[in-house]
């Protein structure tokens, strides 16, 4: 609970940062500390768990990892940002600032206990990021992403909000846990309760871009500035299908057999669609959209199976998306920037062209995200998807995981793309990393491995 | 513990050489290493008869699921575990003097592969063996990419993904045993499928066996091999002919037959019928071949099917011949690619149009290409024969025709193979045979010791051959 006071009062304290001199060195400083200082904050409630404002808000330690793991991906994209908003256009501490408001949407997600404060979270986390997508005022497709974007996600809310009315309606309580005393009460006022069931889904998925609510996602990914895409993808996935996590396992675990069809649909929609499509793709961008797509269809994976280790499953694969996606995203930052393709920089997948050769760092760094987004052993990637297997096969589901194995094997032909990429010859001079993104890189590419040697170190948190 | 040790010992020196840029250092790193490992693995073997439960080591791995790291020797890992260690010491002897740029780090990732490798030999858990089984294949692909030439990205990519698909699907049937086990030890896993319906076993048979099938090459799975083998680096098309596609049968013997019994027991006859089918298509096929890259590559997967029938006919012999095969068939089939690439280094031409003669100038390549080469036709007194012999007669019992059938394979590939060292060796010399010189020290290093291996084991099998019956004995099928 501490983080979201800290970040609200932080964000409004980095805007003064940047007050005078829009270009100052303390900017990016300042945001690390706050930061730094949120995720101590968080720990404030470790081995306390209850429940803050009149019962809205549920602390308890798997939501502080959760919440902790936001606040260090957060931390790590900041970190990769450093030297990235030199031009003249650009106004970090507004950026910042609204990175951490983000946060704070994005921290209410995760721990939400009633139905207004998802709508909130959720409204919290967007509406900073619309503005992010478009920061780029230059960019012809970076305002075309906004406003895609701002109009379909508003769309969705508007859908999320309607559920979260009949809800309201059915059981005349916005606790999610009202559901569960209707199911044994009064039987009569359900068709409401699952039009609403249907239509927060409905709302949640579009966020966490599920097929066929996803048609947003290619787009606003390439157009974002892609530290944002980087946002997009790590922060929102992970609250959402944390708060899709709250909403089905602790919302309507009776209803289980009505909303585990849906599920099931947008998978299997999702594994196709996000896999298939990428193939075709050359702007590394775009391909990283369309994965995020299936990775959205093996996380949902986990939730139709629930049981007691789905959280530490999907907590599990978000920190090893995150930083798989932290990693790849990072070096396309670093590769791409002193490029040039039709006036902006290059993010075709042949940026990456001899990268073993121009720095072969880098290039492991993006192999072995690349490996761990497959989720081939060795990286935690692996492990994320044994663990969201095992909740899918638990409940019998064999289908859906024949489905995915099918599909990962299709998908390791784009997510090689621009490993082979870099094993090609090419004159291009060699690439320099500032010592920031370094550390980031390289650490973000070490505990993929630690993670994927040792499962065990992440898994005893829970 | 002494398991571990041998399966630390290449992958730490591995990552070492990763880091390290001095050529000398990691060559007498390499001498080393490989020499320790042989010295250990021979107190390995040593303890494994006074006291085998010695090597096992346990620790858990992932507690919650009870996925344990469980390395441990039997019969047929302890075969395995030499063959590896043997063979990648002579990959590592041979690429140490080739000329490859960064060799500190090439020799690193060949480290890597054989500490991944002796994982999957001694692994005693599922997923652990399922954990070596993908990684051993990625220092490999780093080697064909890094140090192969033009278009190989795109040949070892199809490679990956084949291979990939293939460990999913057995990952799909290890998730499923799991579930039913709620442990992964391969002991235990191995009680479960009698219990289950025959649509789930034989829905695990076919997980497990398309996994092994492409890992080997099986019919008709093997659309990844000629090209990953013959434009592959040379230490990477040594890895994966003589090791890598030994996890197959491998996989056959200690996951196959164990842990999808009804499946087998149904299905075996089917795949048996392909594995045949391909035998006969590779002879065929490497009799065509005038790259001899390309033609060693064809023999490699027509002997992968043969082994792969024998052990599926699911009889003694059949198993034990396998498994002596695989560990003729890995010292002929390094010994082979490696001779080639000595011509190729000699000459500069991998076309049996362009050579001829080279016996003239160069007799001690040529006696030791004869002897390898003999070995892997399965002439009397090679150790090629004594699998041969074992695994057709297998197959004969298996069925009669089919058995005829096969034999045919050992005439096409005295074709296919005689034909190789008539073109290379005798005939008239080329424009690119003329100046060549014979191999010195550095190549009898690698080719003596298979040489001699080659015709020890054919004249003494026995030592072998039990060590294998002892592994055959546990299997619950042996008719």
């Amino acid at each position: 609970m501490y983080p979201i006071i800290v970040l609200s009062f932080t964000g409004l304290l980095t805007l003064f940062l940047g007050l005078d001199n829009p270009k100052s060195k303390i900017i990016l400083p300042g945001t690390v500390l706050f930061l730094l200082v949120a995720l101590c904050s968080n720990f404030l409630d470790w081995n306390a768990p209850g429940t803050y404002f009149n019962n809205m808000i549920e602390v308890n330690n798997p939501n502080i990892i959760v919440g902790s793991l936001i606040i260090l991906s957060t931390l790590f994209l900041v970190l990769l940002s450093a030297g990235q908003f030199e031009d003249e256009q650009a106004h970090p501490a507004e950026y910042y600032a609204l990175m951490q408001f983000s946060v704070v949407g994005a921290l209410i997600m995760a721990t939400f206990n009633n139905l207004l404060m998802l709508f909130l979270g959720l409204e919290i986390l967007s509406i900073a990021l619309y503005v992010l997508t478009g920061s780029d005022k230059t960019n012809l497709r970076g305002n075309e992403a906004a406003l895609k974007y701002f109009l379909m996600g508003s769309f969705a809310t508007g859908i999320l909000l309607f559920g979260v009315a009949m809800i309201y309606g059915a059981t005349g309580s916005f606790e999610i846990h009202a559901g569960t005393t209707l199911a044994l009460a009064a039987p009569s006022s359900k068709i409401f309760f699952y039009v609403g069931i249907v239509f927060t889904l409905i709302g949640l998925l579009f966020k966490i871009s599920g097929a066929p609510f996803h048609f947003w996602t290619a787009d606003v990914y390439q157009g974002a500035p892609t530290l944002f895409t980087a946002f997009m993808a790590t922060i929102v996935k992970t609250a959402v299908i944390f708060s899709l996590y709250r909403l089905l396992a602790s919302g309507f675990p009776h209803e289980y057999g009505f909303w585990v069809k849906i599920i099931l649909v947008v998978i299997a929609l999702s594994l196709i669609l996000g896999n298939i499509t990428a193939v075709v793709q050359d702007n590394f961008k775009r391909i990283l959209a369309f994965s995020s797509i299936s990775q959205a269809g093996f996380m949902l994976m986990a939730l139709t199976g629930i049981n007691e280790k789905t959280f530490a499953n999907l907590a599990f694969y978000s920190a090893s998306y995150v930083l798989a996606t932290i990693s790849a995203l990072g070096v396309l930052i670093v590769v791409s920037r002193n490029t040039l393709r039709e006036g902006r920089p290059n993010e075709n997948v042949d940026v990456f062209n001899g990268l073993f050769k121009r720095n072969p760092d880098l290039a492991v760094v993006l192999f072995i995200a690349m490996l761990s987004l497959s989720g081939i052993p060795l990286t935690s990637g692996f492990w994320s998807k044994f663990f969201v297997f095992t909740d899918a096969i638990g409940k019998g589901y064999l289908w859906v995981l024949i489905l995915a194995v099918l599909m990962s094997a299709i998908s390791l032909y784009y997510y090689f793309r621009p490993v082979v990429a870099a094993f090609r010859p090419s004159a291009e001079a060699a690439v320099n990393v500032g010592a920031l993104q370094k550390l980031v890189l390289y650490g973000a590419a070490l505990l993929t491995v630690v993670l994927g040697l040792a499962p065990g170190l992440f898994r005893a948190l829970f | 513990m002494l398991t571990l040790i041998l399966f630390l010992l290449p992958f730490i020196s591995g990552v070492f050489l990763l880091w390290n840029k001095s050529n000398g250092l990691a060559k007498t790193a390499t001498v080393l290493v490989s020499l320790a490992q042989l010295a250990l693995f021979i107190y390995i073997g040593s303890v494994f008869f006074t006291d085998a439960a010695a090597l096992d080591y346990s620790v858990s791995w992932l507690s919650e699921f009870k996925v344990s790291f469980h390395l441990g020797l039997d019969g047929l890992s302890l075969v395995m575990t030499g063959l590896t260690v043997a063979v990648s010491g002579l990959i590592l002897f041979a690429t140490k003097d080739l000329n490859y740029s960064n060799v500190s780090r090439l020799l690193g990732l060949i480290l890597i592969t054989e500490a991944a490798l002796i994982g999957v030999f001694a692994a005693k858990d599922a997923f652990l063996f399922y954990f070596f089984f993908e990684v051993a294949l990625i220092p490999v692909y780093l080697i064909a990419n890094l140090w192969g030439g033009e278009g190989i990205a795109r040949i070892t990519l199809k490679m990956f993904i084949y291979t990939v698909l293939g460990s999913l699907l057995m990952l799909v049937s290890f998730v499923v045993l799991y579930l039913f086990a709620q442990t992964s030890d391969l002991a235990e896993l191995a009680q479960i499928p009698p219990r289950l319906k025959p649509g789930i076993n034989h829905l695990l048979f076919w997980g497990f066996l398309i996994a092994f099938a492409i890992k080997s090459p099986l019919f008709p799975f093997h659309g990844w091999l000629p090209d990953a083998y013959s434009k592959s680096p040379t230490p990477a098309t040594m890895l994966l002919s003589g090791l890598l596609s030994k996890m197959g049968i491998y996989g056959i013997l200690r996951i196959l037959l164990p842990l999808a019994p009804l499946g087998t027991a149904d299905f075996a006859g089917l795949v048996i019928y392909f594995c045949i089918v391909g035998l006969i298509y590779g002879s065929v096929i490497a009799i065509q071949q005038f790259h001899i890259k390309r033609l060693i590559a064809y023999s490699s997967f027509a002997h992968m099917g043969l082994m792969a029938a024998a052990a599926l006919t699911l009889s003694a012999s059949g198993v034990q011949g396998a498994v002596f095969q695989m560990v003729a068939h890995g010292f002929s089939a390094v010994g082979l690619f490696y001779v080639a690439k000595i011509i190729y280094d000699k000459t500069g031409s991998r076309s049996l149009a362009d050579l001829g003669g080279m016996s003239q100038r160069a007799p001690k390549l040529a006696t030791l290409f004869l002897i390898i080469l003999l070995g892997s036709v399965g002439l009397p007194l090679t150790n090629g024969f004594v699998g041969e012999f074992l695994m057709l007669r297998a197959v004969f019992d298996f069925q009669n025709i089919l058995g005829i059938i096969a034999v045919t394979s050992i005439i096409l590939g005295a074709v296919y193979l005689l034909r190789l060292y008539q073109k290379t060796m005798f005939g008239p010399v080329t424009s690119f045979t003329e100046n060549i010189e014979d191999i010195g020290l550095k190549e009898l290093v690698v080719l003596v010791p298979i040489a001699l291996v080659i015709i020890i084991t054919g004249v003494f099998p026995n030592g072998l051959l039990e060590l294998s019956s002892g592994f055959a004995n546990t299997l619950p099928l042996i008719k």
